[in-house]
Order: structure tokens, then C-alpha cells, then sequence
């Protein structure tokens, strides 16, 4: 498999005042980042606030300057593209955000958000940008009359349908979603999360996730990358991942999300203390001050990551115990999945959907 | 089973709006024991926190309260807006999901925790801050002596949820109100605060009514859950009865449309559409627009109807087992 996008040891700090704007130090927001996504290929990156994923989100589309490494996307050197050239890349790769309130111009109805990009990359010809955005519209489960309509007309899962729309609207290689749906409520969450599953299916899109929603991400990435104070503590398929994790912070990550084990059953201590300030990260291991294993080795040398195909940045890692399997729930059994058929059955895939309404 | 601390019958909210007056809670039902933990569960809409500030006595001028609230026997509707005062705090408390807005940044953290027990258990200033500065330590504050003296900017989002706490339980209430009170923290930090709650509780006896939007919150954590939809409660069960054998098709919906960290299902059970418009809500069962599985007679409102041990279901369909007799 050809690697789409492959980022180099890239690294991003910015500059912290204090209240008279005298510089204060920096946070390494990412720090030395190396990650390659495939062709195809749905790659998620996962950690808590401030780890860093964002920015490096936004890094890998040169939305924002590196101070160090290589963005690669489709074989050349985004760092080295002068402005014109890059703005035509662009329209090989798009962003869509965790807020479909701000994301969308209040000012612009819903055919010109979706027709900009149409006639900013000269898509189509001007005479059938009509036709085309009722068709995106149509693949993103929105009847086309409700084009002529406001932003604000809309529910939020039906905006982050209008922005999924926006960034289709180039026939993009690269969609990199920030949390493209934290702020939905589950059942529309539902909605979009398999929406966006048909899409890259069908349309072969490379798509990299960001989120700190690890459900989310066990469902649809096929691979994992996980954050901690700038750094990739681990990375591999999702389902090694998710099965075995390797660096005690993905365990940690893992064992405290809600809902495994039941009240009653035996649930992992939680992680002590807070993330420390990027400003001033612990030598050697950034995640010793909170990991239950660390020993002096920790403390002096920062750990690489190691392992191959599923990796980890930890110096302990052959040594760990063994970690515990993901508990079996499945409370409702076969009865609750029979019922739960009667609602998968009834979403069908969106191009189906905007043909039976056209 | 002891008295119920707190218990809910038929309540109504009514709220003036510039477009006329609007309903988001219908004619709510539930009860809380004292030690025990019960889940209001639902999306955004579906009246979970108008029913908790209609409890608190925080509904914005001009709302009107419907039906009964009963906190240790005491009827609060009837209680003017000083008697009022005199519980929250007291009695009764409050966390809500941003604790940056609901602390004052004015104040350290110490004194803010110690003014909720200057007024309600009439202790000297420094008694207080005595007192604040041991309840920050309870809820696990590193170094609390320093950083009671500290404002609320100066500490993490997880810390001021901890002063939160500390501030909501110094006066040791009989009934604690938690809403979405981890919902904009990390993973890690969440499960730090839910297990420091739940040990609060099993100390003091309090009640508390979690209000949350992630069953998995609700499968660790409460022992009884009302699932709410437009308003009214969809389905009342024991927590491990509800995960087990749900009666209501939205929360087998709700269920399948959270994903799993198992991974499994390929697709999403996917609840079409929309919550409905609570100015004009369709009638009978609200959810009927968006079921499987509804019928004509749908068009009737379902009463939350005994489903054994307990557990109660608002849906002329329920049980919904013979569903797959026929399937």
C-alpha cells in the first residue's frame, strides 16, 4: 500500500506570554510526530485535551506552519509548495470541524456553501453548479429542496451532513475530521457516524479522525495513534489496540471509559492527578509522573517507539504484565441485537436515499 | 426500602416564551432513596435539566410548576422563595457540567467553600475556612491548604469540579443533583470524579439524581435510571433490568447507537430523524414519528405501564418480546 500523506518528524511549540507579553517558554504542542497514512485507509488519533492532536491535524494540511519535519501528500513536499501550488492541492484534501454552528457562514445559504468550493477549484462549469451541489446534497441524506435555505435553519446533525457536503464538494483524496461528531447527540451521532462510513467506502476516501471518543474510534478506524503531551505513545491496527494495548497510558485511556464491567464488577483504579503543563514536561518518559510502572530509566531517557506494525514509546514494555482483557458485556444479548435490527435495517445508504427523494 | 428523599409525581414545567408558552417537562414521575443513585438519561431536549432546576427551585420568572414535588415529606412548590434559599445549599445541591461558570473567579476556592458553611451551619470565618479547607482535602485536592487560597482560574478543569463538589456536599445534603457534571472533562478525570461522588454517597447517605447523557455513566453508576424522550419518561427501571431487557424502543435504540469499545456491530442502530418540535409535538407517543414499531393505536398517549420488578414502560408495544415472535 502507497502511503497518501506521511508526516516526518514533525514539530509545532507556541510561543506562551504572561499578562505584559513577555515570553514565558513554549508549548510543544507536537513534538517530533511521525505517522504515515495509506491510500484508503481510515487512521484515527486519539487523546485527551491538549495532547496535541489538533494542532497536528492541522499540521499534516499545512493550515498551520511546522517549525520542523516533513508533511508528504501524494509524493510531494507540501513544505517546499509555493502558495498557488498549494491552493491547488487543497482541493485534494479537507477539514471538517467538531462545530457545525461555527463552521458554516450564517450569511451564505446552503447552495453557496456547498457551490463555493465548486467554483473556488473550478470543479464544474458555472452552468451545472446547480446540479451538482443538489447531487452532493442527495449523497449526504439532505432532500435538495432544502438548498436555498439558512444555516440556521437547521438541526446540528443536518449541518454536519451540510459540512460533510462542503468538504465532498472537490472530490478530495484526504478528509481530516476534528471531532466531527463530539458535539451530536447519540442517536444523531448514529446518523452521521455511519453516513461518514458509506462515504469512504464508497468514494475510497483516505480519512484521518480526530477524537478523544474511543467508541468512536473502535468503530470505524483501522488504525490507531495514540497522544500524550505532543508525542505518539503507541500506534497499531485498532483491534491490536484495543485488545492489547502496549504503553500503560492507552491502558489507562481504555480502562476508564464508563460503561465496561458493570458497577459491581471489578474496575481498574483510576488514573491519579492531572496532565502535566506542556510547558514544562517531565523529563524521559512524559507519562512517568502518572504511570503506575515507571522505574529510574524513565526519568532519563525519552522512549522511542518500538514494535513495528503495532508499536509503543515505552522502555517497559516487553516487561508489563499482561493487560486485562476488555470485559465481556453484553447485558442485552441476542434479544436486545434482534430488536436493535429493526433500526440498523431501516438506514440505508445515503445514495439510495437521495434517489428515492429526488 | 426506606422514604424516598425526594420524589416526583406528574410534574409539569410550563415556560413563558416570546413564541407562547412552551412544555419540556410532561407529567414526570420518579423517586430517590436515600444512598442511591438514579439516572435521568437523555438527549438534549428531552427536559432532563428543567426538571432538575424545577427541583431546585432555579426555574427562570414566570415558569410554572405542575403536579408534586416531595423532598423528605415537604411539599417544595409550596415553599416561597426565601424557604426556598434556606435548602439549596443546605439540604439540597447542585453541580452543574462547567464548573468555570458556576464558581466565582472573584474568590478563592477556600472561601468559596467556606461561605456555603458560614450560611447554612453559622460558623466563625475561620471555623469555616478550617472546615473548607479539610473538605477540599476529601475530595482528594493535592496540597489543599495552598490551594484554598487559590482562584479558580489558577486550577485545572478537573480540580474546580472538585471544588464543586467540596462546596455542594460541605453541608452534607440529603440530596445531591449532578448534572452532566463530567461531560466536559477527560476520560481519566471523569472517572476520577464518578468514583469520588460515588464515595461521598456511601459515606453521607446522600441521594443523588446524576443527570447524564452517556449510559455508560448510567451501567457504572446508578442503581435506577428514568430514560426521558420530549419531555416525558420513556421507560423506569433498575439499572442492570434496563441494560438487560429494555421495554422502550428508544432506549433499545439509544442503546445501539452508542458504539462499543468491542467493536461488533458494523452499522449503528440509527434512530431516523429528528426529536420532535415541543411546541407541537405529535400526539399520542412522541417517539412514534421515529419507531419501528409503531401502530395506529400510537396515536394515543402510552401510560408508563408495570413491567415487572419495578420496571415501568411507556409504549403500547411493550413488552416488546412478542415482536420477535413474529419477526
Amino acid at each position: 500500500m502507497t502511503a497518501l500523506l506521511e508526516l516526518r518528524d514533525l514539530a509545532r511549540a507556541f510561543p506562551v506570554r504572561d499578562a505584559l507579553g513577555r515570553a514565558r517558554g513554549a508549548v510543544r504542542a507536537v513534538d517530533g510526530v511521525s505517522l504515515s497514512v495509506a491510500e484508503g485507509e481510515v487512521l484515527a488519533i486519539v487523546g485527551e485535551s491538549g495532547c496535541g492532536k489538533s494542532t497536528l491535524g492541522r499540521l499534516a494540511l499545512r493550515l498551520i506552519e511546522p517549525d520542523a519535519g516533513e508533511i508528504r501528500f501524494m509524493g510531494e513536499d507540501l513544505r517546499t509548495l509555493n502558495p498557488a501550488d498549494l491552493r491547488r492541492r487543497r482541493r485534494d484534501m479537507q477539514l471538517i470541524f467538531q462545530d457545525p454552528f461555527a463552521s458554516l457562514d450564517p450569511r451564505m445559504t446552503v447552495e453557496e456553501a456547498v457551490g463555493e468550493p465548486l467554483r473556488l477549484h473550478g470543479i464544474v462549469p458555472r452552468a451545472q453548479e446547480r446540479d451538482r451541489v443538489a447531487e452532493l446534497l442527495a449523497r449526504v441524506g439532505l432532500r435538495p429542496e432544502l438548498a436555498r435555505r439558512w444555516p440556521h435553519e437547521f438541526s446540528g446533525g443536518q449541518r454536519q451532513r451540510i459540512a460533510i457536503a462542503r468538504a465532498l464538494a472537490s472530490r478530495p483524496r484526504l478528509i481530516v475530521g476534528d471531532e466531527p461528531v463530539s458535539a451530536l447527540d447519540v442517536s444523531v451521532q448514529a446518523q452521521v457516524i455511519n453516513l461518514l462510513q458509506d462515504l469512504i467506502a464508497e468514494l475510497r476516501l483516505t480519512f484521518v479522525l480526530i477524537s478523544h471518543d474511543l467508541g468512536v474510534v473502535r468503530h470505524i478506524a483501522d488504525r490507531v495513534a495514540v497522544m500524550y503531551l505532543g508525542r505518539i505513545v503507541e500506534e497499531g491496527p485498532t483491534e491490536a489496540v484495543f485488545r492489547a494495548p502496549r504503553h500503560p497510558y492507552t491502558r489507562a485511556l481504555l480502562a476508564a471509559v464508563p460503561g465496561q464491567g458493570g458497577r459491581d464488577g471489578a474496575k481498574a483504579v483510576p488514573l491519579e492527578g492531572d496532565v502535566p503543563s506542556p510547558i514544562d514536561p517531565p523529563s524521559g518518559c512524559r507519562f512517568r509522573t502518572r504511570c503506575p510502572f515507571a522505574e529510574a530509566v524513565c526519568a532519563e531517557r525519552m522512549p522511542l517507539l518500538e514494535g513495528g506494525s503495532h508499536a509503543a514509546a515505552c522502555h517497559l514494555q516487553d516487561r508489563l504484565p499482561p493487560a486485562r482483557p476488555p470485559a465481556e458485556h453484553d447485558a442485552g444479548g441476542e434479544r436486545l441485537r434482534r430488536l436493535q435490527a429493526f433500526f440498523t435495517d431501516r438506514s440505508t445508504s445515503p445514495i439510495t436515499k437521495g434517489a428515492t427523494t429526488t | 426500602m426506606s422514604a424516598p428523599v425526594l420524589e416526583l409525581r406528574d410534574v409539569t414545567v410550563t415556560l413563558p416564551t416570546d413564541r407562547g408558552p412552551l412544555r419540556p417537562v410532561d407529567g414526570v414521575s420518579f423517586a430517590v432513596a436515600p444512598g442511591k443513585t438514579l439516572a435521568v438519561v437523555g438527549e438534549s431536549g428531552c427536559g432532563k435539566s428543567v426538571t432538575a432546576l424545577a427541583i431546585m427551585g432555579l426555574l427562570p420568572q414566570g415558569s410554572r410548576i405542575g403536579g408534586a414535588i416531595r423532598f423528605d415529606g415537604q411539599e417544595l412548590t409550596a415553599l416561597d422563595a426565601e424557604a426556598m434559599r434556606g435548602k439549596r445549599g443546605a439540604e439540597l445541591a447542585m453541580i452543574f457540567q462547567e464548573p468555570m461558570t458556576s464558581l466565582n473567579p472573584a474568590f478563592t476556592a477556600g472561601e468559596q467553600v467556606a461561605e456555603a458553611l458560614r450560611l447554612h451551619q453559622n460558623l466563625s470565618p475561620a471555623a469555616a475556612m478550617d472546615r473548607a479547607v479539610e473538605m477540599l482535602a476529601r475530595v482528594r485536592i493535592p496540597d489543599a491548604g495552598r490551594r484554598a487560597r487559590q482562584y479558580p482560574h489558577q486550577l485545572s478543569g478537573g480540580m474546580r469540579q472538585r471544588v464543586m463538589i467540596a462546596m455542594a456536599l460541605a453541608c452534607r445534603p440529603r440530596l445531591l443533583i449532578a448534572d452532566e457534571p463530567t461531560t466536559a472533562l477527560d476520560v481519566t478525570v471523569q472517572a476520577q470524579i464518578l468514583a469520588l461522588i460515588d464515595e461521598l454517597k456511601a459515606e453521607t447517605g446522600t441521594a443523588v439524581l446524576l443527570i447524564t447523557h452517556d449510559l455508560g455513566v448510567v451501567a457504572d453508576h446508578a442503581d435506577e435510571v428514568a430514560v426521558m424522550y420530549a419531555g416525558r419518561v420513556a421507560e423506569r427501571a433498575p439499572a442492570a433490568r434496563l441494560f438487560a431487557n429494555p421495554q422502550h424502543p428508544y432506549t433499545v435504540g439509544l442503546l445501539g447507537a452508542a458504539p462499543s469499545l468491542e467493536g461488533g456491530a458494523e452499522r449503528l442502530a440509527s434512530i431516523e430523524g429528528t426529536v420532535p418540535d415541543l411546541r407541537n409535538p405529535p400526539p399520542g407517543c412522541r417517539f412514534a414519528p421515529r419507531c419501528p414499531f409503531a401502530v395506529a393505536r400510537c396515536a394515543e398517549q402510552p401510560p408508563l405501564a408495570p413491567m415487572g420488578e419495578g420496571h415501568l414502560a411507556a409504549c403500547w408495544r411493550a413488552p416488546l418480546d412478542s415482536l420477535l415472535v413474529a419477526a
